[in-house]
């Protein structure tokens, strides 16, 4: 494994392996001294030519923790209308000598457009609507504390699907650990060929929930108005938002995801995210972990792409 | 040695086949029991000593030395694990992953840690298991028990309490199980 | 002038397909016995000869946009395809919507190796505003007209040129694309727009349009050529209307025949085009309304590109592939018989521009020497590198594609010997 573009890229084993993995380096990261010698003298860029400071804070941690030096490229955000071309900035990256480019974009694909140009791992940290793979990770990651296993677990998915790499990510990553999901939105905000997908779709939040074990709400963006694609945020609190008396009904069991940031008063109540159940927190601590183990897998684990033929021998082993 | 790092060692994707059974599991437990009676001994008993099993082959050896600690003076010391994925010193060359969290229950500033091995060969596991103790304080010392010592060493690094030393050709392999120790090679 | 003898082809035009040799002196066809003795020999044993290709509808850079083409080099592209004659779309710098930005365009154009056309802008500047002086256009010889890129918009506008155009004798020819339903969007909508995250267009922005100047045309009496269709409604809604007598005409490129959005899963640039790539079900309906002949035309819609403008997130980047050099290929791998290919990439575009019917264009003594040599068994993988087009933007890059042109004949003059630009 070389790059991490998608979840779909993965394949089941890897999914499953990658999960396994974590809780070794959530353990890094408990240590008093959170810090393991495991990459050090390798370098990890973040790219971000989108704003995520904590997308952003996230990875450089999880490198951190790793002993890999980090260095944060700043891409102006109007770089790309300005006309640099996605394979100026690749190259400039690669004569720094790079080991890893954590890059965000606007644009969905463009991560891959740079696999083109790039010797180093690409890891995706969120492109346009396209994927968000870490973000998937950490979400089964934490659904599987919650829940124990995925496996015949009912999620609902609610909110603006169409405009979201979370949720194409999510759905990919929570069905085939054997989740079943539901998307919960309003037609307009839903992605065309539904029926492709392997999801059920639903525009009625209150009987969902009455079947579900595990809620996660995506972040409702207020520009979403102004291109029609619902009236009016107080209709949409009204049928897809999170409000109190729909969090009581749920009960306290079941466990209530957000990637952040949350819009409170709009896709969920003032208070709600205070709940027990809202496991936000958990999701920001596990995504650390989640991206150590990305880390480590694409640049410490021996799969970087060397012949295995040229190794030495094994520390406790023989030699060839 | 462990499963791990069979798997990524050359000749890769061969499996272990065995020339000699050198310990039976009778012979095992009784050289556990005598590690124990030497650890004991040495340390003038069980107080501040922390066992730490190296993962994966070291487990399973710590474990029953702690259950012969509890045979022996019906205490059982604090058992951790060590997991030295984040500490070789040939990452990035070879795929091995971590294969369980780190366990060290107890703050180890001025305790006696046992590091508890399957096989001693080249020293180098040891080396970064030492490095990855660090991070949990600094031991008062640092002793290590295997149950087989098969020569080789790159690094200047002993063994404090063996189960059986055994002499062996470099290209061979030790596979030690609690059921039996076997010497062998790899065949593709 | 020189004189040559196509031996051993196949001779294959509108009136019919024969095995036998070609004369061609003075720019005409003659007959094999009259001509004169040191004529040079082309063999074409194997090979189809036929009648020049006619591209519809191709942007060739020259005047404003020479770093992705020239005149020169889209020439030598537009033979090497096997095109004796390339209509030049008018969304240039200057835009072809004077009589004098006419005659500049003529005048480039001689420094090509095939004859060029040009096509005029329905409205001042392709803005969609204003209508162009079409008289003006069409005393210049303008026989086309468009607003290439999305067409003309406003219905009352488009109302207006079919009016005006008609007794001038202009055909509007019209991409359908209803920009309302299409705005920011950069691929077809659907199951692949759906996973690739990606803003798209769906069929029906396409149809709207095709249905709305079908009305028109209905309306007007002015006659309409549908530029580049893409969808299985397209196709069936334009040949029904043509069947009832309408007088309208449709092209199809051939990147549509080939290619579909599950190709863009790779997010590979140089396939953004302009329609988009459509689903897998569209390129079949493509397919057999060329073969069955409800579309008029096979074209290029070649648009070159620099590299730096498809070395871009994908929704930045340019849309359009170079296809001067590939389509004849990629038409005739597709599986539509050979003389379907043949008329909808020579006959029938010839006709639709007033070249001549496809009797006269025929290979007959007396016919004009716009002849094509081509090898249909030659295999051979498109490299961009390798093209002629100065544009590296090809969205068969990397693709397998039988049959090439062995040679050329432009106006009696062999421009293309071995599949190479003759010295």
């Amino acid at each position: 494994m070389k790059h991490l573009l998608s979840i779909d890229e993965l394949t089941t084993d890897e999914l499953q392996e990658l999960l396994r993995i974590t809780p070794s380096f959530a353990e890094v990261a408990s240590r008093r001294i959170a810090k393991v010698p495991a990459l050090r003298g390798l370098t990890v860029a973040t790219l971000f030519y989108e704003d995520s400071t904590r997308t952003r804070l996230s990875f450089e941690v999880a490198a951190k923790r790793l002993s890999a030096d980090t260095l944060n490229v700043s891409v102006a955000s109007s770089s790309v209308n300005k006309g640099e071309s996605l394979r100026d900035t690749a190259e400039t990256i690669e004569a720094m000598g790079i080991d890893a480019v954590v890059v965000r974009h606007a644009s969905s694909g463009a991560p891959w457009q740079l696999t083109k140009w790039l010797d180093a791992s690409v890891i995706n940290a969120g492109d346009g609507w396209h994927q968000h793979p870490t973000q998937a990770l950490l979400d089964c990651f934490t659904l599987q504390q919650e829940l124990g296993s995925l496996e015949g677990r009912h999620i609902a998915i609610v909110g603006d699907i169409k405009h979201s790499r979370v949720a194409r990510s999510d759905v990919s990553a929570f069905t085939r650990l054997g989740a079943t999901v539901t998307l919960v939105a309003p037609p307009t905000l839903l992605p065309p060929a539904t029926e492709t997908w392997p999801v059920t779709v639903s525009h009625d939040l209150d009987s969902v929930l009455t079947d579900v074990d595990a809620v996660y709400l995506l972040r409702m963006q207020k520009e979403r108005m102004r291109e029609s694609l619902v009236p009016d945020l107080r209709e949409y609190t009204a049928l897809y938002g999170l409000t109190a008396a729909r969090a009581s009904k749920l009960g306290t069991k079941i466990p209530i995801l957000h990637p952040g940031p949350m819009n409170r008063g709009v896709e969920i109540a003032a208070d709600v995210p205070d709940l027990d159940q809202v496991v936000v927190v958990d999701q920001v601590r596990n995504g650390v972990a989640v991206r150590m183990a990305v880390l480590f897998m694409l640049l410490g684990s021996g799969n970087s792409g060397l012949p295995t033929d040229s190794l030495p021998a094994m520390a406790e082993e023989v030699p060839a | 040695m462990a499963e791990r790092e069979r798997k990524g060692a050359p000749p890769f994707g061969g499996s272990f086949v065995a020339k000699a059974t050198v310990m039976d599991a009778e012979q095992i437990r009784r050289a556990v029991k005598r590690m124990a009676h030497e650890i004991l001994e040495r340390n003038g008993g069980l107080d501040d000593v922390v066992i730490v099993g190296l993962q994966t082959g070291g487990i399973e050896p710590a474990l029953h030395l702690v259950e012969a600690f509890e045979t022996i003076e019906g205490t059982r010391p604090p058992l951790g694990s060590v997991d030295v994925a984040f500490h070789r010193d040939d990452i990035g060359l070879r795929p091995v992953l971590p294969e369980a969290p780190t366990d060290i229950p107890t703050e180890l500033t001025g305790a006696t840690v046992i590091l508890v091995d399957d096989v001693l060969f080249t020293g180098r596991t040891v080396r970064a298991a030492l490095d990855a103790l660090n991070d949990f304080g600094r031991p008062r010392s640092v002793q290590l028990a295997v149950m087989v010592d098969r020569g080789h060493r790159e690094l200047p690094i002993r063994a404090d309490y063996v189960g059986k030393n055994l002499p062996s050709a470099r290209s061979e392999v030790v596979n030690v199980t609690m059921s039996g120790v076997e010497i062998g090679e790899m065949q593709k | 002038m020189s004189a040559y003898l196509i031996r051993g082809g196949t001779v294959a035009d509108a009136i019919e397909t024969r095995t036998g040799d070609l004369g061609i002196a003075g720019g005409v066809i003659v007959p094999v016995d009259d001509l004169p003795s040191d004529a040079t020999e082309i063999d074409a044993t194997g090979c189809i000869v036929s009648t020049g290709l006619v591209d519809l509808n191709a942007h060739l850079g020259e005047p404003g946009d020479e770093a992705a083409e020239t005149m020169v080099s889209a020439g030598e592209a537009a033979v090497l395809g096997g095109f004796t004659t390339v209509l030049a779309m008018p969304d240039t710098h200057p835009c072809v919507d004077t009589a004098a930005v006419v005659e500049h365009v003529r005048l480039l154009g001689e420094h090509a190796l095939c004859n060029i056309e040009v096509a005029g802008a329905v409205t001042v500047g392709n803005k969609g505003e204003n209508l162009a002086p079409l008289a003006e256009l069409a005393a210049a010889g303008v026989r086309f007209i468009t607003d290439c890129g999305s067409g003309v918009q406003d219905p009352l506008l488009l109302r207006r040129a079919l009016e005006y155009a008609k007794p001038l004798g202009l055909t509007i020819a019209q991409p359908a694309d209803c920009v309302a339903l299409s705005r920011a969007t950069h691929m077809h909508e659907g199951e692949w727009s759906s996973r690739l995250g990606l803003a798209g267009s769906p069929a029906e922005a396409e149809e709207i349009n095709v249905m709305r100047d079908i009305s028109l045309v209905r309306l007007t009496g002015g006659r309409l050529h549908f530029q580049t269709l893409s969808t299985a409604g397209s196709f069936a809604i334009v040949s029904a209307a043509a069947q009832s007598g309408l007088p309208i005409s449709s092209e199809v490129t051939t990147h549509h025949l080939r290619l579909c959005d599950a190709d863009l899963a790779g997010y590979d640039t140089n396939l953004k085009v302009t329609p988009p790539l459509r689903a897998a079900g569209d390129a079949r309906a493509a397919m057999s309304a060329v073969a069955a002949g409800r579309v008029d035309c096979i074209v290029t819609d070649h648009t070159p590109h620099t590299t730096d403008r498809k070395e871009r997130p994908f929704d930045h980047a340019a849309t359009g592939t170079v296809g001067l050099e590939t389509a004849l290929a990629a038409a005739l791998c597709s599986g539509v018989p050979h003389e379907v290919v043949l008329r909808s990439m020579s006959w029938r575009p010839a006709e639709l521009l007033g070249l001549g019917t496809p009797q006269e264009r025929s290979l007959q003594p007396g016919a004009p020497a716009d002849v094509v040599v081509i090898d249909p068994n030659e295999t051979w993988t498109v490299r961009v590198g390798s093209l002629a087009t100065l544009g590296t933007n090809s969205a068969f890059e990397g693709t397998e594609l039988t049959g090439r042109v062995r040679s050329t004949i432009v106006g009696g003059q062999l421009v293309v010997d071995q599949g190479k630009v003759a010295a």
